[in-house]
């Protein structure tokens, strides 16, 4: 396991990626990538049991890892880079043209780390359920992660997903909700509200953990718990509690964060609040 | 003139059935998915032999083209089974985005396409698939004609990496393509030789584009017919070359007239070679109840509306020439 000081100088340093991509071409969803930041870091450091040098679309032996609410590019990018999948320098190339970096995650060009689309909402979790169902017919007993949005959970889509992960007991899945409350038009509970979230998925079949999703060490814990609930005959939902946002002060207890870019002086700050650790791109 | 003849009716959608047990016999790799339609689809041998590898999503599409785009990943083959049109409509952004533009190697089946659905009515009668599977980019559309052809068409597809849309249909029609014809995705099939007029077929209209062609020939007029399984890609060079030969051409397809072969071949032969062509095709409505035949002849699809559309498009090329 990584060393914590050594998680958070990653996580600061993804922070400022997420910001100065989002800076440089003056789009992109700052937002949801800060607030998951500790998780997908966590989760690329010391939870997937992956080989970024030997990616393959197939990804047979690795655990898989699939991003549902494709808004949050940035941060999976960025964690991408910062764990070997191509080079840092490629962060820079975010949203503009002829780039690997779509602004919302695509296999077209073949960026390594993803395996499918995703942007339109409620489509990953499906995507994830057929390749964990895939490495059970080819006895390959790594795992399949997936995270989604919450307001995500107004898609249809999730709960046909949800219903069948649990009738056909796909057990090496761990799926993860971000529950940071906010959408595109709002407060979730003002947008649709979700009702009692747990109580749902649990109707549904699943097993259920919460997490704190801004907490390093709370993510590892919860994570690595998840890890030792697969294979009992039952999916894994983790319901993760995170502040949009996360580590940039103005940006956080609202939504209005979701899909807009800082200026000049908001930059600056944001940076300030998140000095150099390992190095820009 | 080549004579076709037939020792019995089969349906197409038994033909994608046969075609898919013998895969399952051949290549592990394919799996099958089904929306609760398994004996519309006639999937159910696949299903009983090899029970491991049939996923049954119950009535939750959108959900099945997902798991089919993830099954790929890993070395899986999926073929998804249900009607045309929860085989497209319904699901046309899972596809769009789980499957076309990420390019994943997905074959999905659809029956019950276009009027001969029958009594069920136009809730269910797509005439609009073939259109918009052909606007995604990267997209094999294919419409075979009989139980045999089917039945190969399904097989080659599993050969081909990336996503296929295959459309098949539920009423029994003539099984007229010999068993041993190779299916080459993309390769038109040269009917009858002839010089007057093209007859350019898809689906459940080749078998009456053929009679249509003798009761031309009894008229004295030759007709060239072109089967052409495959909408996209289209073989430009066999419709160019008819065209040149006859200088006039017919479409006929159960489908929509916009969207489906008719505006394939149209832009085929507008880019390359001008020449009148006819549309054999539903005029732009839904379509309603009624028995496959019955609506075949309200909605113009039936042998008497290709020979009508020949007369037609025949007394154009003249007024051109």
């Amino acid at each position: 396991m990584t060393e914590l000081s050594i998680l958070k100088d990653l996580t600061t340093q993804i922070r400022r990626d997420i910001v100065r991509m989002v800076f440089g071409v003056q789009s992109g969803h700052p937002g949801g990538s800060l607030g998951c930041t500790e998780f997908l870091t966590v989760l690329y450091k010391d939870i997937l049991r992956h080989d970024p040098e030997n990616w393959s679309m197939d990804g047979v032996g690795q655990d898989l890892f699939f991003l549902s609410n494709g808004h949050i590019s940035p941060v999976w990018y960025s964690v991408l880079a910062r764990h070997g999948y191509f080079p840092v320098q490629e962060l820079g190339t975010f949203r503009k043209l002829n780039s690997r970096l779509q602004g919302h995650p695509a296999t077209h060009d073949h960026l390594p780390g993803v395996r499918v689309a995703s942007g339109s909402l409620g489509q990953g979790l499906s995507v994830a359920i057929g390749a964990a169902q895939s490495k059970k017919l080819n006895n390959d007993d790594s795992l399949v992660y997936v995270l989604m949005g919450d307001g995500e959970m107004q898609e249809g889509q999730v709960w046909e997903a949800a219903m069948y992960a649990a009738a056909k007991k796909v057990d090496n899945i761990i799926a993860t909700v971000d529950l940071n409350g906010q959408q595109i038009d709002g407060a979730t509970n003002d947008v649709l509200p979700l009702g009692d979230v747990k109580s749902k998925w649990e109707a549904f079949g699943w097993q259920v953990l919460e997490m704190e999703g801004n907490d390093i060490e709370n993510v590892r814990a919860t994570l690595l718990k998840a890890r030792t609930l697969t294979g009992l005959g039952q999916p894994t939902l983790i319901l993760m509690k995170t502040m949009m946002g996360n580590g940039v002060d103005f940006m956080m207890h609202s939504h209005k964060w979701h899909g807009i870019a800082p200026n000049d002086e908001q930059l600056q700050k944001a940076l300030d609040q998140n000095p150099v650790t390992i190095g820009d791109y | 003139m080549k004579k076709y003849t037939y020792s019995e009716k089969k349906d197409t959608r038994s033909g994608f059935g046969a075609g898919l047990l013998e895969l399952g016999r051949k290549d592990t790799r394919v799996v099958a998915l089904c929306a609760d339609l398994t004996g519309s689809l006639k999937m159910d041998a696949f299903a009983k032999e090899f029970p491991d590898r049939f996923f049954q999503t119950g009535i939750a599409e959108a959900n099945m083209m997902g798991i089919a785009a993830g099954m790929t990943i890993g070395g899986k083959i999926p073929f998804t089974g249900t009607f045309a049109n929860f085989s497209t409509g319904r699901v046309y952004d899972q596809i769009r985005q789980s499957i076309a533009y990420s390019e994943k190697n997905v074959k999905i089946c659809a029956s019950h396409a276009g009027l001969t659905l029958g009594e069920d009515g136009a809730t269910h009668q797509i005439l609009e698939d073939i259109g918009m599977m052909r606007m995604l980019p990267g997209m094999v559309v294919i419409n075979p004609c009989d139980f045999n052809q089917t039945k190969a068409a399904t097989i080659a597809i599993a050969a081909h990496d990336g996503p296929v849309y295959l459309r098949f249909g539920r009423p029994v029609v003539p099984n007229f393509t010999p068993t041993d014809q190779v299916f080459e995705i993309g390769k038109a099939i040269h009917l009858n030789e002839g010089t007057d007029v093209t007859i350019i077929a898809t689906g459940h209209l080749v078998w009456k584009a053929i009679e249509a062609g003798e009761r031309l020939a009894e008229a004295g007029i030759s007709a060239d017919i072109i089967n052409i399984h495959t909408i996209k890609p289209i073989d430009a060079a066999a419709i160019i070359r008819s065209a040149k030969k006859t200088g006039c051409v017919v479409t006929a397809e159960e489908h929509n007239k916009i969207g489906g072969l008719g505006e394939a071949v149209a832009h085929v032969l507008s880019s390359s070679y001008p020449v009148p062509q006819e549309f054999v095709a539903v005029q732009d409505s839904f379509g309603e109840s009624g028995t496959p035949e019955q609506l075949m002849v309200k909605y113009g699809l039936d042998t008497d509306h290709i020979v009508g559309a020949v007369e037609k498009v025949m007394q154009r090329k003249n007024v051109h020439a």
